[in-house]
């Protein structure tokens, strides 16, 4: 009985631990980032090696995704801004086929990279467990923060993060 | 007549569900019956956490029920309900509130419930706990449909509990659990509604009675559904919920529905619905005397009954991919035909001893009812 | 004696659920939720016409209660 109670107590301080952590929408993270190549809409193959050296925000959507969607235009707002100071967005698709992000991106386009992950192997390497999910990388090639999900006024959290970034 | 009690009916508890407004016609046909209904629903998020919605429900009732054919008089009746919801989201969890008013001439409900539904283990759980406090006051109308005399014969009051969790099973399925306890007290019978006894001292047999209800009443339904996406793009649900009360009815109910959509722009949706219920322990079509129970009823809702739904709903998007301010705009039309079998409630109205029935061998009672319902949704 | 012999089983197997589910991880994943978020995969799609549906149902048969559905959808935040 006295083994069953502790070991009750246990798990639910490990619940307890797990659960706060999930609900932090944005964590500091480390390690290096995975690399990958994946290829555009257009059957491009283009990777986070081509942009070493800049700080890279690989952002994780998909079209039946609301709250990417509320994000897009705010993140190419973002990325048009830092572009010049060495600051690149890549938009990682996750959708199992082409054709409906091709025609979202028709009809609400973006100037920043889009790379299609059908087979979910970026997602899996980066250990995605929310969507939307931003990952920030420096220019080291260095995981430094990931943000999950997205909620109106979180671009301002991303924007602090890459001015920082981008100033070292 | 009956204020319906349900399980909270949200979505997930991850976003809020987005802007929308609907207008509503529906149209019930069957058993005598004519019921008109219209509706108009609006619902917008304050702020991304934080959302209210508001329905406008009015019924118009014409026509007499089988029960009332028999005591042959006219029903001429209009119910407004009008309801207000909150609903809050923090986190992983979303907080709903809401209240019911709901009008008739001779019936007035009030309804208050409160619900909390989280997701957990990477959203692919999600726990629904709720209750509601539904207090109604019931009355009948001595007088006639255009000349009405109300008196008010008494109160109920009752609680429902409720609980369900949903479960992600594969990238395909999704099952869920709902369990309901609801517990009422007070005036709890239709008092339109009357028993009948033998009597040979009457010319047709049998003398109609008041109808003696118990004062408390509980029930447990539990109901457990599935959902599964099928590899071309569609999704097939089965449901089944068993019923049980105080009064011994027990009800099993099975429902398979499909649905097939279109690409962006119409969603097709068949069900079949089958249900059969066993009669209250207090439950007769003809009592041997006065008296002869400390409860009676002749209720056509507590007799032995089955029925069965055959339902067809369309869906299509006149704004599929939106315009302006709106996100998306439908038309839905659903029409569902439902046939009613009674194994132990008798049509008296059009069969007696004039048409050489003796009390008791009247032929039972079944009738069929379509049901229209039209809408027009905006997404914003 | 039986009775306490039920419980103390139903409490062991509980316990060994929670230990083994404490160490197990979602196993659809939130990039795999394409099909559950598709709004056909949607418990109820229009919950005015389920309501009023419902509302013909419980006015005309000695059962109430259980309807309605939660959760799915695309797990997003």
């Amino acid at each position: 009985m006295r083994s069953t109670s502790s070991l009750l107590k246990r798990c639910a301080m490990a619940a307890i631990v797990v659960a706060s952590t999930a609900f932090a929408a944005g964590g500091d993270a480390s390690g290096p980032a995975p690399s990958f190549t994946l290829t555009t809409l257009a059957g491009q193959p283009s990777g986070l090696s081509a942009y070493k050296g800049q700080v890279v925000m690989v952002n994780f959507w998909a079209t039946w995704c609301g709250p990417c969607q509320q994000e897009m235009p705010l993140l190419d707002q973002m990325y048009k801004k830092y572009k010049p100071a060495g600051f690149t967005l890549i938009g990682v698709n996750v959708d199992k086929d082409a054709p409906p992000v091709k025609q979202l991106l028709e009809r609400k386009p973006v100037s920043f990279p889009v790379l299609l992950d059908p087979a979910n192997q970026v997602s899996k390497a980066y250990h995605v467990d929310e969507m939307p999910s931003s990952v920030i990388i420096d220019r080291k090639g260095q995981i430094r923060y990931i943000h999950r999900g997205y909620k109106p006024g979180d671009e301002n959290d991303y924007q602090d993060r890459i001015r920082q970034l981008i100033r070292e | 007549m009956i204020a319906a009690l349900l399980l909270v009916r949200s979505t997930s508890a991850d976003v809020l569900p987005d802007n929308r407004a609907d207008v509503f016609w529906s149209k019930y046909s069957g058993g005598g019956m004519d019921i008109t209904g219209y509706s108009a629903t609006a619902r917008a998020k304050i702020t991304e956490n934080f959302a209210v919605e508001a329905n406008y429900f009015i019924d118009k009732v014409s026509g007499a029920s089988v029960d009332v054919l028999s005591q042959a008089s006219v029903i001429k009746d209009e119910r407004k309900q009008k309801s207000g919801t909150l609903e809050y989201l923090h986190d992983k969890t979303t907080y709903t509130a809401s209240y019911t008013s709901s009008v008739e001439r001779d019936y007035i409900s009030e309804t208050a419930s409160f619900s909390l539904s989280q997701d957990m283990f990477g959203d692919l759980t999600t726990v629904t706990l709720g209750f509601a406090n539904t207090h109604n006051t019931v009355g009948i109308n001595s007088g006639t449909a255009n000349k009405p005399d109300i008196q008010w014969l008494g109160h109920a009051l009752t609680r429902a509990y409720s609980g369900g969790v949903s479960q992600i099973i594969t990238k395909n399925f999704i099952a869920g659990v709902n369990l309901q306890v609801i517990t009422d007290a007070g005036y709890l019978a239709n008092p339109y509604r009357e028993i009948r006894y033998l009597d040979p001292t009457k010319t047709i047999g049998y003398t109609l009675a008041n109808q003696v209800y118990p004062d408390t009443h509980t029930s447990t339904a539990v109901q457990v559904q599935g959902k599964y996406y099928l590899p071309y793009r569609a999704a097939i649900t089965a449901l089944y919920r068993y019923y049980n009360d105080t009064w011994g009815v027990i009800g099993n109910t099975y429902e398979l529905d499909y649905t097939h959509p279109i690409r962006n722009r119409w969603i097709f949706e068949g069900r079949v619905r089958y249900y059969k219920q066993n009669a209250a322990s207090f439950y007769s079509d003809l009592f041997p005397f006065v008296d002869s129970q400390n409860f009676t009823a002749r209720d056509q809702n507590l007799a032995a009954l089955n029925n069965t739904t055959v339902g067809a709903k369309v869906t299509y998007a006149f704004l599929p991919d939106g315009w302006k301010v709106f996100k998306r705009g439908t038309v839905t039309f659903d029409a569902s035909r439902i046939r009613f079998n009674y194994q132990d409630f008798r049509n008296i109205k059009n069969f007696g001893v004039a048409q050489g029935f003796s009390p008791g061998s009247e032929p039972l009672y079944n009738f069929n009812a379509n049901v229209f319902q039209v809408f027009v949704s905006v997404y914003f | 004696m039986r009775c306490r012999q039920i419980v103390m089983l139903g409490a062991a197997v509980g316990t060994m659920l929670l230990a083994g589910a404490c160490s197990v991880q979602p196993w659809v994943k939130p990039y795999e939720r394409d099909r559950l978020a598709d709004p056909i995969m949607a418990w109820d799609r229009d919950a005015i016409s389920s309501a009023y549906l419902d509302h013909i149902r419980e006015s005309r048969e000695g059962s109430r209660g259980a309807t309605g559905g939660a959760g799915g959808g695309c797990g997003c935040n």
